[in-house]
């Protein structure tokens, strides 16, 4: 009798899916911050084109706002774009591209006044100084008409922001149509125009709630699938995996997709490990910016403002000794503590609720403990129930911070990515510019007609939610020019509809090739199903590619191991099974995930210096070394030769000091 | 902090062509057992405990326990949408219980204004639809102006 051999899912596969082709004008694969703002933007300059998004979940709550979030960070207000530039530049260890972040700096507050406009909660000041949330904050008027936000911070706004990306996703599903979008498909692989060199054609995807596979050709196209998570083991392994700070289901699949298409990447040595509250992940900067908190070490120090940490951070001047600390040297100062044995670092909570309820009544007092709570409710439910679990009421009881596991992104305090033309104005240097015959076109990577936004672009940190909207309508803007000016243009690729099935259904060939020959279904020498390799893949970067177990420390030496782990896992790649629908996902998600953390490891080995201390160490090659690295790193895969290039480009400096 | 089906309370979405968690999980972790007309998290480790499952279910059948690797037993938090606000509700490990209510949005859902009628003029100039509409002008870096 056959034992039940079934695998996880309800939605088995089938050997034979059904194939859908499809040809559209314009393209726009995810469904996040970046391509809502595009859905928004789109019909405005192409309305006669035929338009399509593909998102591998649901508008609704994809991508990393799903849960909601608290503040708006890139808010521009009573500031100049040329000191949004001073900032992120300052932060970003001086290496960014001005022309695109100032550029974006001009457009970010136009994304911001329609987030009001169509509902989003933003908090104001009324004529005493006091905050005014949710409705109560209209009273005050509109943004857009010169009402006064709640900052935290020079840069950053405070909403309620619970349905932050139900909201943006209602605009946006009602701009485009319904009828233009297709959720729950998963874009595997990008397709080449077969009779034009390096020219983008369309896009292969499979459905995770049916066995079709689809083939979309289009005449130009944005990759905005966000950033990468779990290419890091994260710290903790069992049911509590899922705990990463950045949303687990973003797969670099933005990188993976553009770089074997042939773009060029930038900066993918920068990486992003947030100090948050430790296990539960929950937000930090609330607790710094609007609460002034402060971090002590286990001495009880505020080690932050010690001679040792000045002396620390005099290393690495002039940034480290700017007004603010970059990011990733906030991480340093916290390591150097708990490499020698100051550890943990415990947020003062206690302290700092008790000095701001000195100043309050007692009705205050109460909205002030449901904005601390709010923080984490509207943004990272888990960590509220981890003070419920574990008795901590925040006015009674610290908390501590840790950092956390390595993560890819572009928009947040990370720069990696794919290097893109700027815009076409005057100021913006000829090497940071491009297009075709002749016409720039803004966002567009190295690949004639391919475009990508957010956490896609390189060198540009410092977006977030906004910006990451914003850049997605500027990236619409230049869909439709490029449409226009490509107007006869017919895609062809090179790949049967059949090769491309083979392609996307070969784990699902695999599983159903072997699946008999063992009782455990996940046991098979035949095969590896993807929860294993997601699980080797992360061991293997945790301990060679400067993860928590090294603290964030690789060498030569180190990186050589890792390359060649890299090799046989992509070996073993070709022998991924799946027995489901959400396994065919998983598959691909790993894939992407290799490549991705392995273009990063690739960008580190690289570097011969250690640009972003607390981020990453190269052991062998400690502290910045101007003279040689004061360049951005690209890389680039030849798609024919299957080789790899990395090489530097020069940076150019737009807004003085 | 993985969610869970409480039995009892799940009616499978009245055998809707798709459950409302299913369509919601952005990490496509929520199947419906077609025999037993109840849902389920396929993938517990993959949970990012985000609450889209807990907040759309119609019958208040979802719920989320502690990762087992380090949440103690023991608390919960519930939300309750409505139409402008969410009610939460934390119950902590020693009984303590505190409520909150927060803004969610100021406008009715569904009426988000698209601009549908707007339509850019010139396609040539760095300028975005609303902008162009407002009769924006884009600042150069000073350095340039
Ligand atoms: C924990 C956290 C907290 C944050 N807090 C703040 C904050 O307080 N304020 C702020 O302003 N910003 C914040 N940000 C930043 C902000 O969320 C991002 O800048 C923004 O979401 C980036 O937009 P995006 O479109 O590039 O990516 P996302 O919004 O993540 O969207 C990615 C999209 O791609 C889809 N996708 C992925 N892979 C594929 C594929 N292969 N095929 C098809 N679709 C795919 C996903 O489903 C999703 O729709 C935070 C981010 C995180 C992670
Ligand atoms: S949304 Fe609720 S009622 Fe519907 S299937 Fe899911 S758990 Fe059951
Ligand atoms: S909590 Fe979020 S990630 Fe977990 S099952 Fe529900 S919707 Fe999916």
């Amino acid at each position: 009798m056959a034992l039940p051999n079934k695998p996880v899912g309800e939605l088995k596969a089938v050997r034979d899916p059904e194939v859908v082709e499809k040809e559209v004008d314009i393209l726009i694969v995810g469904g996040g911050m970046a391509a809502c703002g595009t859905a928004f933007e789109m019909k405005k300059w192409a309305a006669d084109k035929k338009i399509l998004l593909v998102d591998k979940a649901s508008l609704e709550r994809s991508g990393a706002v799903a849960q909601g979030l608290s503040a708006i960070n890139t808010y521009i207000g009573e500031n100049s774009p040329d000191d949004y530039v001073r900032m992120v530049r300052n932060d970003l260890m001086g290496l960014v591209r001005e022309d695109l972040i100032f550029d974006l700096g001009t457009h970010v507050d136009d994304s911001v006044h329609l987030f009001e406009e169509w509902g989003l909660p933003i908090w104001k000041k009324d004529e005493a100084g006091k905050t005014l949330d949710g409705k109560k904050g209209l009273k005050m008027g509109l943004l857009k008409a010169g009402a006064k936000p709640v900052r935290t911070g020079k840069w950053q706004i405070m909403i309620n922001g619970e349905s932050y990306k139900r909201i943006v996703a209602e605009a946006a599903k009602l701009a485009l149509g319904d009828e233009n979008i297709l959720e729950r498909v998963f874009i595997v692989e990008l397709l080449m125009d077969k009779n034009e060199e390096n020219r983008i054609a369309g896009a292969v995807g499979i459905s995770v709630r049916e066995n079709k596979v689809y083939i979309i050709k289009c005449n130009t196209m944005m990759v905005a699938c966000g950033g990468a998570v779990n290419i890091y083991q994260p710290r903790s392994v069992g049911e509590g995996k899922g705990r990463a700070w950045y949303p687990v289901w973003n797969a670099g699949s933005t990188y993976y997709l553009c770089m074997r298409a042939g773009a060029e990447l930038s900066m993918m040595e920068n990486r992003f490990t947030p100090a948050r509250f430790k296990d539960g992940y929950g937000p930090v900067g609330a607790w710094f910016l609007l609460f002034k908190a402060k971090t002590i070490n286990g001495l009880g120090e505020n080690y932050a403002g010690s001679d040792h940490a000045k002396a620390e951070l005099q290393k690495y001047a002039p940034y480290g000794t700017a007004a603010i600390t970059p990011t990733c040297l906030r991480n340093h100062l916290m390591l150097v503590e708990l490499k020698e044995g100051r550890g943990p670092i415990i947020m003062d909570t206690v302290t700092a609720l008790a000095t701001i309820a000195a100043t309050m009544d007692k009705k205050e007092l109460k909205h002030l403990e449901s904005e601390a709570w709010e923080d984490f409710l509207d943004m990272t439910c888990g960590q509220a129930n981890l003070w419920c679990a574990t008795n901590t009421e925040p006015e009674k009881k610290n908390s501590e911070v840790m950092p956390t596991e390595p993560y890819l992104l572009g928009s947040h305090s990370g720069c990696c990515g794919m290097w893109v033309s700027g815009p076409d104005y005057d100021w913006v240097p000829a090497d940071y510019k491009w297009g075709d015959k002749g016409k720039i076109y803004n966002r567009m990577t190295t690949v004639k007609g391919l475009f990508t936004s957010g956490d896609g672009v390189g060198c540009s940190g410092h977006k977030f939610s906004s910006g990451s909207h914003a850049e997605g309508r500027m990236v619409a803007k230049s869909m439709a020019r490029w449409v226009r000016d490509h107007a006869g243009y017919k895609p062809a690729i090179a790949q049967s509809a059949k090769e491309l099935v083979d392609l996307a259904y070969k784990p699902v060939r695999t599983y159903l090739d072997h699946c008999a020959y063992t009782t455990a279904v996940d046991i098979n020498p035949n095969y590896v199903k993807p929860a294993g390799m997601a699980l080797r893949l992360m061991k293997a970067t945790n301990e060679y590619g400067a993860g928590i177990a090294t603290y964030y420390m690789t060498s030569e030496k180190s990186l050589e191991i890792l390359f060649d782990l890299f090799g046989m896992l992509h070996e073993d790649l070709e022998k991924l099974a799946a027995g489901d629908l959400h396994e065919l996902m998983r598959c691909w998600e790993i894939k992407h995930r290799l490549w991705t953390v392995e273009a990063h490891c690739r960008h580190i080995r690289f570097r011969k210096e250690s640009r972003y201390p607390g981020f990453y160490y190269r052991a062998d090659f400690p502290g910045q070394d101007d003279a040689n690295w004061f360049k951005f790193t690209n890389s680039k895969y030849d798609t024919k030769t299957g080789q790899w290039e990395c090489f530097k480009r020069d940076y150019h400096k737009i807004i003085p000091d | 902090m993985p969610s869970f089906v409480i039995q009892e309370k799940c009616d499978g979405c009245k055998g809707g062509d798709k459950t409302a968690c299913m369509y919601i999980c952005p990490n496509d972790l929520m199947v419906l057992d077609p025999a037993a007309m109840k849902a389920y998290n396929q993938e517990p480790d993959q949970c990012w405990e985000c609450f889209s499952c807990v907040k759309i279910c119609p019958t208040q059948a979802i719920e989320v326990r502690g990762y087992a690797d380090f949440v103690p037993l023991g608390s919960s938090i519930v939300p309750m949408m409505g139409t402008e606000d969410v009610m939460w509700t934390c119950k902590f490990r020693n009984g303590v219980i505190k409520r909150f209510k927060f803004p969610i949005r100021t406008t009715p859902e569904g009426q988000a204004n698209a601009y549908k009628d707007l339509k850019g003029k010139d396609l040539d100039s760095q300028l975005l639809s609303t902008e162009e509409a407002d009769g924006k002008t884009l600042p150069k870096p000073k350095a340039f102006a």
